[in-house]
């Protein structure tokens, strides 16, 4: 479809342009500013060059924040988008059923993030949660607070629990776009199962699956409420991811040009491992046709 | 998956097939569904709705004890039944305040949102100019901002504007995030409406401003209900900008909650029973719009 050029459409973008400049070019000059200089108080700036940029880049307690991130983010994927597509090809054909399964795969969705840390919190605890007494009970040594293999567990089954229905949702939506055509041409060829997997359902699937692993790779590598309130980072320091070293520093400590310079390096991490996952998927999607 | 399940379809052969499609297409039978759900596939639903269903019932079961029987008895279902824990925050105008708040920056937050996105996305969606790939692009990459970079910027941009501690203030920093995707949504219903309705609007002598709101935004309707659903949900659920840009006027009910923490040690019963009261909102708005929920996902992009 050809669509008409035509510079006044710009007058329609304005409002939305003025009000993201005002809620995210600002903020971010902020972020710039203190990233090239460095003070020592009395709200006197010193020129500090690419300083703090170098520091944090050679910083080893960034890697490691960073290597924890990226080891959670690939976790959750790995579980999440198997687990979503299965349980959308599980979803009841129509009735009542349909509903209900909707609004109760929803309802995780909704519940603001540290509630669900603090749901969480206690289902896991030892002494007044389920999941830890159970645990217990049948002879495993569970404990999030002190070790960090436990925290680690607590804190996937959380997110698993917390956004699988977002991939479950999207991949419902892309099945149900599929017409009946399809699948009586594929039972007209006796399709196995699995072909029709493959070759029907799969296929379009693809542009919701494309979303799908977008928006949950963006928000497992910004993930910062939900362990906060769980483990609040530790024990140690095994699962203090980015934005909790980063709000560590820039509101704990004050430390606000490194803090900015991180926040900077972190940003153009999120951009460039989204933009690559963009290209590479849209790109097999052209070529898999 | 499993080659068991297309066995069990009754195979009629083509000519059957044919025969029931064109009976199909006279309506004399209705269509058979064939999209079948996995084998076993009930057996994974109900396995994964317990598992989404358990921690939530244990925080439903907490807030109807005691504190002393939480500590010192594990039981299935409240013994002794109270409900002392949700009197606790009826009744103290600073718990049920929290709600108040909360709920008046989402409002804000999603009447702005669709407000300036409407007019863009038709931009995007109908129009090419300057810049316009751009510039899609780069307000999807405000949607992968973390909020963590902005949090400590946003309190001393709003400092300085005199907005810290009001509602307007978290509804304007909440459009960070959904002001883009507002765009990107609404962008997608849109694209969907062919552009010959704008053309023959025109044509009959509507103005831009009538022919939008008269013939294009009800056209529409259920992309608009989406997108501020969507709107609705993330502002509800962010916290880490919401807690940093208020003290007390305006603080949402999810921060209010880590006030339990008190002399006497944690009130597990009241925290229990803020948190099943911040799940209600929620849980209400999916069951008005569980009918566009597949839909809705999809972005209507599907």
């Amino acid at each position: 479809m050809d669509r008409p050029t035509n510079q006044k459409a710009w007058f329609l973008v304005l409002p939305v342009l003025l009000l993201v400049a005002f809620s995210a070019i600002i903020p971010l000059m902020t972020v710039v500013n203190y990233s090239v200089q460095d003070t020592f108080g009395n709200n006197e700036f010193f020129w500090a060059g690419t300083a703090w940029f170098e520091e944090m880049l050679h910083s080893q307690r960034f890697h490691e924040a960073l290597a924890r991130n990226l080891i959670f983010s690939a976790i959750i994927l790995a579980i999440q988008i198997p687990l979503g597509i299965v349980v959308a090809l599980s979803m009841p054909r129509k009735g009542i059923g349909v509903s209900i399964c909707l609004v109760l795969m929803a309802l995780p969705l909704l519940i603001p993030w540290n509630v669900v840390g603090t749901i969480w919190q206690v289902f896991g605890r030892v002494d007044i949660g389920l999941l830890g007494h159970t645990l217990e009970a049948i002879g495993i040594d569970y404990n999030y607070v002190r070790d960090p293999l436990d925290a680690w567990f607590t804190i996937i089954l959380m997110d698993v629990w917390h956004w699988t229905s977002l991939v479950a949702l999207l991949c419902y939506a892309g099945l149900v776009s599929i017409p009946e055509a399809y699948y009586q041409a594929a039972r007209i060829d006796g399709a196995s199962r699995w072909a029709v997997f493959r070759y029907i359902q799969l296929p379009k699937m693809n542009r919701v699956l494309l979303i799908a692993v977008l928006l949950r790779f963006m928000d497992s590598f910004m993930i910062y409420t939900e362990p906060f309130v769980v483990t609040g980072g530790g024990p140690g320091n095994s699962t203090t991811f980015l934005s909790i070293d980063l709000v560590k520093m820039a509101v704990g400590q004050f430390d606000l040009g490194p803090a900015a310079a991180m926040s900077i390096i972190y940003f153009l991490i999120v951009l460039l491992l989204s933009w690559i996952f963009y290209t590479v998927m849209t790109n097999y999607e052209r070529g898999g046709q | 998956m499993n080659t068991g399940a297309t066995k069990s379809i009754d195979i009629n052969g083509p000519a059957g097939t044919r025969a029931a499609t064109a009976a199909k297409a006279h309506g004399f039978i209705a269509p058979p569904k064939m999209r079948k759900p996995l084998h076993l596939g009930w057996l994974v639903m109900t396995l994964y709705l317990i598992f989404l269903l358990l921690p939530i019932y244990w925080l439903v079961n907490m807030s109807f004890k005691t504190n002393v029987e939480i500590t010192n008895t594990f039981s299935l279902w409240p013994n002794d039944p109270t409900l002392r824990n949700y009197t606790v925050i009826f009744t103290d105008p600073s718990w049920y305040n929290g709600y108040i708040n909360s709920i008046t920056y989402v409002v804000m937050n999603t009447v702005i949102s669709i407000a300036v996105a409407l007019p863009a996305a038709y931009a995007f969606s109908r129009y090419r100019f300057l810049g316009d790939k751009h510039l899609f692009f780069w307000l999807l990459t405000n949607r992968m901002a973390p909020p963590a970079v902005f949090a400590l910027p946003f309190f001393q941009l709003y400092s300085a504007f005199g907005l810290i501690d009001t509602h307007i203030a978290v509804a304007l920093a909440h459009c960070l995030f959904n002001v883009p995707l507002a765009v990107w949504i609404l962008e997608g219903f849109m694209s969907g409406v062919p552009r010959e309705i704008d053309e023959t609007a025109y044509i009959d002598g509507y103005s831009f401003p009538r022919f939008f709101v008269k013939i294009f935004m009800p056209l529409i309707a259920s992309g608009i209900g989406v997108t501020a659903f969507f709107c609705f949900m993330f502002s509800w659920v962010e916290l880490l900008l919401a807690r940093t840009l208020t003290t007390t006027a305006a603080k949402p009910i999810a921060a209010i909650m880590t006030r339990t923490v008190s002399a006497s040690g944690l009130d597990w019963g009241v925290l229990a029973a803020a948190g099943v009261l911040t799940i209600i909102p929620g849980a209400l708005v999916i069951w008005f719009v569980r009918n566009y929920i597949a839909k809705g996902f999809a972005l209507g992009r599907v």
